[in-house]
């Protein structure tokens, strides 16, 4: 198991596969935002049917676990002989495309649930202040809004991109090969139980790591009044 | 009760436990580990009994060898680390013999193998290819196999073409199709084979029983088998019972059973029962 | 066969076990939030706490489980309790394996990774409070466990609801990844199904299907909740 050979050899496979899972992540959460803005923005519309369909559509990709998700979009979707006739197809005809959009469309749930936790947690009092002042529209949203529910926002945000890493796992459901899913895969070949997975979880824990410290260092940066706050 | 009393009881206790580790096992029982989700190896119907292929195998060699046999459904990430835990002592679960394997585990003999073979659609240029249903063993004929594998480098340049992640096929298309198609991995047969009706592969390797039980199915009326059976080679000599390394004795045990079962036909039995073709390697 | 007998309640129906598995999850799900919750408020106390060396050992928790993949902390916690039960057992004159049971080790290794992103949530919850409320508190001379209970406490939980809502989500995605212990819940459920009767489709949505229905009631109840904790608070007029 503690071979130097062996895991030098894992490492070399895993992290070539480490591509992948931060293709798919990245592109993911970046895509993932802006749906989840405009589902975070229908849902306090005002609208009743908008709100809805905002609803409607959070419920089902957060209560759905991701892998019936990426199934149904990569597996399901493909079913239809509709689909496959369609302009559609040339971009669902591919793993990484779909898994992409699967995951995109699930952290954008996620994502709009933080958005609108924290649009909400944004005291009354200075908006009041702001309107009071002849603030309103988009310069209340740019100047006061947005700044202090994007602070408020940063913890359970940073929480949802580190989940969304780890949610990269399940890609190989849908054929592609991750860092989890190769490590699993060295494992069932060899049967080497645990190296591969702690060298999985070590390259795992470093990306997580960095990715938590900088949004540490992005919260600190934009919150100097509230640095040290004792109980 | 004084301290002093406590202590030499607990180092009695610990004496007696060193002791009788110290004698050799007697195998009594034997719990082993099965997926109960590969069929026709193993399956779980829906009261949640193991039922297949292999724990009919099971009841039988244990029989052979008077030692009770419990079966226990486990997950095959969980197999081997159970094994090695001591969860229990046996995995049955379709698991082919290779030489990687063999570094970690002892197998015992192969009571099963099952020779490879492809599906395409019944309309793609693959399903003309020669050869059709003939069995090439790459161990036992070097030359006609090496004819065949040219033959469908030929057939499949520029294919895609899905098997089974960790499989002996995975490996066999890894080592000689990769430069001539692209091999897509799947985690189960059943995706692979969605994956084929809606046309992102072309073709499929796999069991041929495997092969057989997916075309027996409505859905797949418009699919069919192409090219030669394959064993041998890369496809390894068959799958056998996984054993820790230091119960050698029971690896023994089981190979003696194995042989039995294999000179009375009951093997045989089994396999057709739930193969439908004699897989005796 | 057909989908309706794949799924019902007769002889070769995966019905039944398929609740089963729904239940199970839901236990082992809430089991996970509660161990989750203490360990969140414990690690979130201590980075508020500014005793550095608290500090130092909520971080290192949060980090290393925020940074582990599931899956691996599932087989850690599994395998590393049993080997550690086996180990005391063997001591006493035991022999074999002593397993610790499914849900046990489930239910802890989703505690454990709940909480540290519960630790975040509360954090970020107990930043979001008003510096002007928690001074009053203090000039009027409450003590810390009665600002605490009074002040603190209703209020973090107040605005940390849509975060734990989200983390009561995870855990019931986290949940599906115990099938590796054998427990017998709703995921590895549906794939055993999926596999033994060869129609994916089915099992995967009627998987799907349980989750949702899990989540709207999970929903609901944190709706009511969020409706009775932010009540008389002012809202920003959406």
């Amino acid at each position: 198991m503690m071979d130097g050979a062996f895991i030098w050899e894992t490492f070399l496979r895993l992290i070539v596969a480490l591509r992948v899972t931060l293709s798919v992540w990245a592109l993911s959460v970046f895509f993932g935002a802006f749906i989840a803005a405009g589902v975070a923005w229908m849902r306090g519309s005002g609208v009743k049917p908008v709100e809805w369909v905002a609803r409607a559509y959070v419920f089902v990709f957060r209560g759905a676990p991701l892998l019936v998700q990426l199934f149904v979009v990569y597996y399901g979707l493909a079913s239809f002989p509709a689909v496959r006739a369609s302009i559609f197809w040339s971009f669902l005809r591919d793993a990484f495309n779909c898994a992409t959009l699967s995951c995109a469309l699930c952290t954008a749930a996620y994502q709009s649930e933080i958005f609108r936790g924290a649009l909400a947690g944004v005291p009354h009092g200075q908006i009041e202040a702001a309107r009071a002042c002849g603030m309103s529209g988009f310069l209340l949203f740019r100047r006061v809004i947005f700044p202090i529910a994007l602070r408020q926002a940063l913890p359970a945000y940073s929480t949802e991109v580190i989940s969304m890493v780890k949610a990269t796992a399940l890609v190989s459901l849908v054929t592609l090969w991750d860092v989890m899913s190769v490590a699993l895969k060295i494992r069932n070949d060899t049967l080497v139980t645990y190296t591969p997975l702690l060298v999985a979880g070590a390259i795992y824990f470093v990306v997580n790591y960095l990715i938590a410290r900088a949004f540490i260092f992005i919260e600190q940066w934009l919150s100097p009044h509230l640095r040290a706050r004792s109980a | 009760m004084n301290r002093r009393s406590v202590l030499g009881a607990a180092l009695t206790c610990s004496l007696l436990v060193v002791a009788g580790a110290a004698s050799a096992k007697d195998w009594k029982t034997v719990v082993i580990g099965m997926e109960g989700a590969y069929e026709p190896y193993n399956l779980t119907d829906p009261s949640g009994k193991i039922v297949g292929f292999e724990p009919d195998l099971a009841m039988d060699v244990c029989a052979r060898i008077k030692i009770e046999c419990k079966i226990i459904a486990q997950d095959w990430d969980g197999m081997i680390p159970g094994l090695q835990a001591g969860k229990f002592d046996v995995i049955m679960d379709g698991m082919s013999i290779t030489d990687d394997r063999k570094k970690q585990i002892d197998f015992s003999t192969a009571y099963a193998n099952v020779p490879a073979a492809l599906a395409t659609a019944k309309t793609s240029p693959l399903a003309k290819l020669a050869g059709a249903g003939k069995l090439i063993n790459f161990d036992k004929d070097k030359a006609g196999g090496a004819a065949t594998l040219k033959a469908l480098k030929e057939a499949l340049k520029g294919k895609t073409i899905g098997v089974q992640v960790s499989t002996t096929h995975a490996t066999f298309a890894g080592d000689n199709l990769k430069d001539v198609a692209t091999i897509k991995e799947y985690k189960t047969t059943d995706e692979r084979d969605l994956d084929l009706k809606s046309g992102r592969i072309d073709a499929v390797l796999d069991d041929e029983t495997a092969i057989a039980a997916m075309l027996g199915k409505d859905d797949a009326k418009d699919f069919t088998e192409f090219g030669p059976h394959l064993t041998g080679g890369d496809f390894g000599v068959g799958v056998g019972m996984g054993i820790r390394k230091s119960d050698a004795d029971l690896t023994a045990k089981f190979d003696k059973a194995i042989k039995a079962a294999f000179a009375d036909g009951s093997i045989k039995k089994y396999s057709l029962k739930w193969f439908k073709i004699d897989t005796t390697p | 066969m057909a989908w309706t007998t794949a799924l019902g309640f007769g002889e070769r129906g995966w019905g039944p076990a398929l609740l089963e598995g729904a239940v199970l999850t839901l236990l082992v799900s809430i089991a996970g939030l509660a161990i989750g919750a203490v360990l969140g408020s414990l690690v979130a106390w201590s980075k508020l706490s500014g005793v550095r060396v608290a500090a130092a050992i909520g971080e290192g928790y949060a980090a290393i489980f925020r940074g582990l993949p599931e899956l691996l902390v599932v087989y850690f916690v599994y395998f590393g309790s049993s080997a550690a039960l086996t180990g005391l057992d063997h001591l006493f004159g035991g022999q074999g394996f002593l397993g610790v049971p499914g849900f046990v080790a489930g239910a802890l290794a989703v505690g454990v990774i709940s909480g540290s992103y519960q630790a975040e949530v509360f954090r970020g919850a107990f930043l979001a409070i008003a510096k002007g409320e928690l001074e009053a508190a203090r000039a009027v001379g409450m003590g810390r466990w009665l600002s605490f209970h009074r002040i603190i406490a209703p209020q973090v939980l107040r605005f940390a609801l849509p975060g734990l809502g989200n983390l009561w989500q995870v855990a019931l995605k986290d949940s599906s990844l115990i099938s590796v212990t054998g427990l017998s819940e709703l995921m590895r459920t549906s794939q055993v199904a999926a596999g033994s009767t060869h129609q994916p489709f089915t099992f995967y949505v009627a998987g799907g299907a349980l989750y949702l229905a899990l989540t709207s009631i999970s929903d609901r109840v944190f709706e009511f909740a969020e409706a009775r904790a932010t009540r008389g608070m002012r809202r920003e007029a959406h």
